[in-house]
């Protein structure tokens, strides 16, 4: 038996629809051939060899209509991305026919894959392994180039030679601490004292608190800054949407989505990934027959980072535009006055009074303006504001890489707090290797090898 | 020459072949557990002889010692005999590292362990060669020595130390020789080879011995022992105490760049640089010219001069071994402050001896190829009598185990460092001699030198190895501490001006309202001693022991109760078993090097097989979920 026959056959997007022209249906597992070759007009794709790119179209079994034009690449068990069938179908790509050609596959009996699934996949027949396979994960979430940049390189190894260095210097003072222990008459080294240990203690945690900074900004670029467009019908935030949507902008959907009741929809704005809060919502409300539901606009003001607020220049506030001034003032927000072209109806100095410091961009949706100015201002907010540089472009993203710097942060805490109770430096010691261990967790390595090689490289002990 | 002519001896339940501190152990155990026991040696007057430094304990190394006497072993009971000084190390750091040390009277130890495996009952002690085993259908049933005896037994301990094809080396000479220019054992382990087992070829040294009356200790720095009382045995009473006056004294000199500048300029006839010495030393015990050459900006090395006994006036260098020419080692020992007439008695050598690849054992120190042949000591690659005599014991214990047809023995990495030692061995094998180190334990903390009882006392007992009365001694000393540590938890301390008085000498703050005598105690200047001046005494003293063991248990409470938890959870991986049976080439996506090292190791559980280097935590999920699909269909 082998670890893979247990597995179902699993299908997914595996391109990000918008970008690029064609997109990538990836099918795996036992039955990736059956789930195909009723949709392949072609040559029979289980006859030819592993491997090849083989040129047909997508049908639909049932109406027998031409869906795409494709290009299906084979490739067999076992020299494969997941170690087990895979078949790839290149269509020409546009949100309508990808998604048409996923529901066939599934409709021949694969399953829509979890996010990462094909990694996991991986991971799990043995083709990679774990940190690779993070590594991997994030490059494949990476949502602009800039978040692509950061998974590189933590794939390139930056991170780890970060977290190696501050494993080196723990690693000394442990040594020089198992050495007091194990060879306590030798006296040509410096007794380990709880005063040496509490500097570099502090030392350490300095540089994880630093690296745990650009988590927060590492989770946007990986994740995406969660913003909601709101605002009362006709104002004009499907139009916004719409904009911000524009052709030339990557254009992520989540394929999970389809089956799910909110779409999430992703753009591209000066390297910054916007993940759209609520998009049907905001479809829906400006049907003028449904009102605006409060609820709704809550909810999504209250999930999102960042708040898009749309007025109407050419009426005057009304009492649910200043509901919603108040809803977000404690958000960050940046407030768009559309509809500049027409005339001014708005009372500017109550808009002013209200909205406080945030910013305010006068826009014309028809005429093609105040755009520009809010991708300027989403990127200067994200980039200049709140957002930490990192140590030589190191930015945590990876949740539980985030997860052990925390653990490793908390075990210097009780170190120090160990060392302020007058505990002796080998129960304190017990904290410090908890740290090291931790951090070593984020890289792979092993423990007590490298602690053994450290003293004896490090030390001339001979009793 | 005619040839030996061969006759068959008695019969026996457990053979030990050798008598260092491994095989005592081992013959002990198996002969007190009821096995009839035969203990060969090569020269009986070199039984648990201390071919190197003269002294028994140090970190690690001491509470092996104490979890020897727990499971009723004997190295620590002899060394409470025989010692000429005690001394515990580390006094100024926390309760998991401190440890106890002994100098040894070097003869009064041989003889009075000698003496003891004499007495026992089950135990025959013969001299002689074990040169093969009789093994059929891989199946280990007795050994053949040198005098054409055929013994034959249900289980074989090989305990054979650097006299297996043992090789000594002092400069360009070069003899074969077991530890001390004793008879080498030559055919033993080749043999092994023939029954395939891997072997591999270690490298240990011992410094030069000199004429104590030559020694200047003027010029040195006194070592004395601890006025204090302490003994490695739970049983040894305080008032076997050598009083200070009574013990003998180390003495403390250095190298200095003379002595490096003579080193230097004879390395060209040190066997150690020249490829002469093949085998592989030890890190943590190097030669003297391999410190110099490895550490070259050191301008001076520490030196212990310790005394071998009480009869005579030979004194150990402790720090200079050495494989340098003998001339050399005269004027490296006169170049030393203290030593510059210093007569040699005996040079320092290097040995090379035969070592079994430790993979190749279970954790019972069963070998894997040969049923019911254990092996211990040096011959798995350690070095030092305490790791010599703990695996001694659990092999001993092990053979004797299979000998009465009962389940085998194995001590967890949280119950002892003997656990951590073997588990060591088994799991990652050993490139060079292994010495414990206290780095060594992930438990440090729960495995400390005033709980091996508290450990182990229980498992010696179930063994046979602790007698009825000692076990009901410890169960007395386990509820005394227990109701002592719940009254503190009752008592109160009240903020009395006394009290006060007492905290702020001590750098303390002030108490305000009263609080838990336990939680009194838990401050870092306040001893039990002392908290007894507040509160109510207990109905009787306490023994100091016992007085130790509620200190720690109370001051350090949130620190052991973290261990416990890691423990537990180690404790979870145990239970998963990997099967005997295993086919690791039916497993997919094992990587090529994981999968190689399961195969050689062969580990019994999957915590076991996460500590085998090479093999990663995606290998640990594959395996884990092959086993558990195994599990699942073996139940449909």
């Amino acid at each position: 038996m082998t670890t893979t026959s247990e597995f179902d056959t699993i299908a997914a997007v595996a391109t990000p629809p918008g970008e690029g022209g064609i997109s990538i249906i990836r099918v795996s597992g036992d039955h990736a051939f059956e789930a195909v070759m009723p949709l392949f007009k072609g040559k029979a794709l289980d006859k030819v060899k592993s491997h090849t790119i083989n040129y047909g179209h997508i049908i639909d079994p049932e109406t027998q209509s031409e869906v795409d034009e494709v290009m299906v690449s084979v490739m067999r068990a076992p020299k494969t991305y997941t170690r087990e069938d895979v078949l790839e179908i290149n269509c020409h790509g546009g949100l309508v026919a990808t998604n048409e050609i996923l529901q066939l596959v599934i409709s021949q009996g694969a399953r829509l894959a979890e996010p990462g699934e094909f990694t996991k996949r991986a991971f799990l027949n043995g083709r990679i392994d774990l940190s690779q396979a993070e590594a991997v994960m994030d490059l494949i979430r990476a949502k602009t180039d800039r978040s692509m940049k950061v998974a590189l390189n933590q794939l390139d190894g930056n991170l780890s030679r970060l977290i190696k260095n501050l494993r080196q210097d723990i690693l000394e003072v442990l040594a020089q601490v198992e050495v007091n222990i194990d060879y306590p008459e030798y006296d040509d080294v410096e007794t380990m004292t709880t005063k040496l240990l509490l500097e570099k203690a502090k030392e350490v945690k300095a540089s994880i608190q630093q690296l745990l900074k650009t988590a927060k900004q590492g989770k946007v670029l990986r994740d995406g800054l969660a913003t909601a467009i709101v605002g009362r019908p006709n104002v004009g935030k499907s139009s916004l949407l719409n904009e911000l949507l524009h052709e030339d902008k990557a254009i992520v959907t989540d394929v999970a989505g389809t089956t799910r009741d909110v779409i999430e929809e992703y753009v591209n704005v000066g390297g910054v990934p916007l993940k759209l809060v609520d998009t049907a919502g905001i479809h829906r409300t400006d049907d003028k027959v449904e009102k605006i539901g409060v609820e709704r606009s809550k909810k999504a003001i209250a999930a999102a980072d960042l708040v898009v607020l749309v007025l109407n220049a050419s009426e005057p506030l009304t009492d649910e535009d200043r509901q919603l001034l108040a809803d977000t003032a404690d958000e960050k927000r940046i407030i768009i006055l559309n509809k500049t072209d027409l005339p001014l109806k708005l009372e500017m100095s109550e808009l002013k009074q209200l909205a406080g410091d945030t910013k305010i961009i006068k826009a014309s949706m028809t005429q093609n303006q105040g755009v520009d100015q809010l991708e300027g201002e989403i990127s200067h907010l994200f980039f200049d504001e709140g957002i930490e540089t990192g140590r030589g472009n190191v930015m945590v993203t990876n949740a539980r890489h985030i997860g052990l710097l925390n653990q490793a942060s908390s075990a210097l805490d009780d170190v120090m707090s160990g060392i302020a109770a007058g505990m002796p430096v080998d129960l304190v010691q017990i904290d410090m290797t908890r740290c090291w261990n931790k951090l070593g967790e984020i890289t792979g390595d092993s423990y007590q090898d490298e602690l053994l090689d450290q003293l004896f490289s490090q030390f001339c002990v001979g009793k | 020459m005619p040839e030996i002519q061969a006759y068959q001896g008695k019969d026996f339940d457990v053979i030990v072949v050798g008598a260092g501190h491994a095989g005592v152990e081992a013959a002990l155990a198996a002969a007190r557990m009821g096995n009839k026991t035969l203990l060969m040696t090569i020269n009986l007057d070199m039984v648990a002889f201390m071919p190197c430094n003269p002294s028994v304990g140090g970190p690690a190394k001491g509470i092996v010692v104490r979890e020897i006497d727990a499971l009723g072993g004997e190295m620590a009971k002899n060394i409470d005999k025989t010692y000429v000084q005690m001394r515990m190390l580390n006094t100024g750091k926390g309760p998991a590292v401190r440890a106890l040390r002994a100098q040894a009277d070097k003869h009064a130890y041989h003889a009075e362990m000698k003496h003891t495996l004499e007495k026992e009952p089950n135990l025959t002690l013969r001299q002689g060669i074990v040169d093969d085993l009789i093994v059929e259908d891989g199946v280990c049933k007795g050994v053949i020595t040198n005098t054409g005896a055929h013994y034959s037994s249900k289980t074989v301990v090989i305990a054979a130390g650097t006299a297996a094809r043992g090789k000594i080396i002092i400069g360009e000479l070069m003899y074969s020789s077991g530890p001390n220019n004793s008879q080498p054992a030559m055919k033993l382990t080749k043999n092994l080879e023939k029954y395939g087992l891997e072997l591999k070829r270690f490298k240990t040294g011992t410094p030069p011995r000199v004429d104590g009356n030559t020694i200047n200790y003027d010029e040195t720095l006194e070592q004395p022992g601890d006025k204090e009382p302490n003994h490695f045995s739970y049983e040894t009473p305080d008032e076997n105490y050598l009083e200070l006056k009574n013990q003998l004294s180390c003495w403390l000199t250095y190298t200095n760049e003379t002595t490096h500048k003579i080193i230097r300029a004879n390395l060209d006839r040190a066997p150690m640089f020249t490829g002469v010495i093949e085998g592989v030393g030890p890190r943590y015990c190097p030669s003297i010219e391999d410190k110099i050459v490895r550490f070259a900006d050191k301008s001076r090395h520490q030196l212990f001069l310790e005394p071998e006994g009480r009869n005579t006036d030979e004194w150990y260098v402790q720090g200079l071994s050495t494989s340098m020419p003998e001339e050399v080692q005269q004027k490296i020992l006169h170049s030393i402050k203290g030593l510059e007439n210093a007569e040699l008695m005996r040079p320092g050598y290097a040995i090379e001896y035969d070592v079994v690849s430790p993979y190749q054992l279970r954790p019972t120190l069963e070998t894997k190829i040969v049923k019911n042949l254990y092996t211990a000591g040096q011959t798995n690659g350690t070095s030092g009598y305490e790791e010599a005599a703990g695996q001694g014991i659990m092999a001993g214990i092990n053979a004797g185990l299979r000998a009465l047809g009962k389940e085998p023995y194995v001590m967890k990495r949280s119950e002892g460092y003997i656990g951590v030692m073997i588990d060591d061995l088994v799991t990652k094998g050993t490139n060079e001699p292994y010495r414990l180190l206290t780095s060594r334990a992930e438990y440090r903390l729960i495995l400390r030198h005033d709980n091996a009882d508290l450990r182990l006392t229980p498992k010696g007992h179930e063994l046979g190895l602790i007698s009825d009365d000692r076990y009901n001694n410890f169960l007395a000393k386990r509820k005394t501490i227990e109701d002592e540590i719940e009254r503190l938890n009752t008592v109160r301390v009240k903020p009395s001006a006394e009290v006060n008085a007492y905290v702020e000498s001590h750098n303390e703050k002030p108490l305000k309202d009263g609080v838990l005598a336990a939680e009194f105690l838990r401050r870092p200047r306040v001893t039990y001693k002392d908290l007894l001046r507040f509160i109510p005494a207990p109905e009787k003293p306490l023994d100091r022991r016992v007085i130790e063991e509620i200190e720690i248990r109370i001051k350090y409470a949130g620190y052991i109760k973290k261990a416990e938890e890691n423990v537990a959870k180690m404790k979870k991986m145990e239970a998963k078993k990997i099967p005997d049976d295993i086919d690791f080439d039916a497993i997919d996506g094992l990587a090529t090097e994981a999968h190689q090292k399961l195969d050689k190791i062969r580990p019994e559980t999957i915590a076991q097989a996460t500590r085998i280097s090479g093999v990663n935590p995606a290998d640990i999920a594959i395996l884990s979920v092959y086993i558990e699909r195994g599990r699942i269909a073996k139940i449909h």
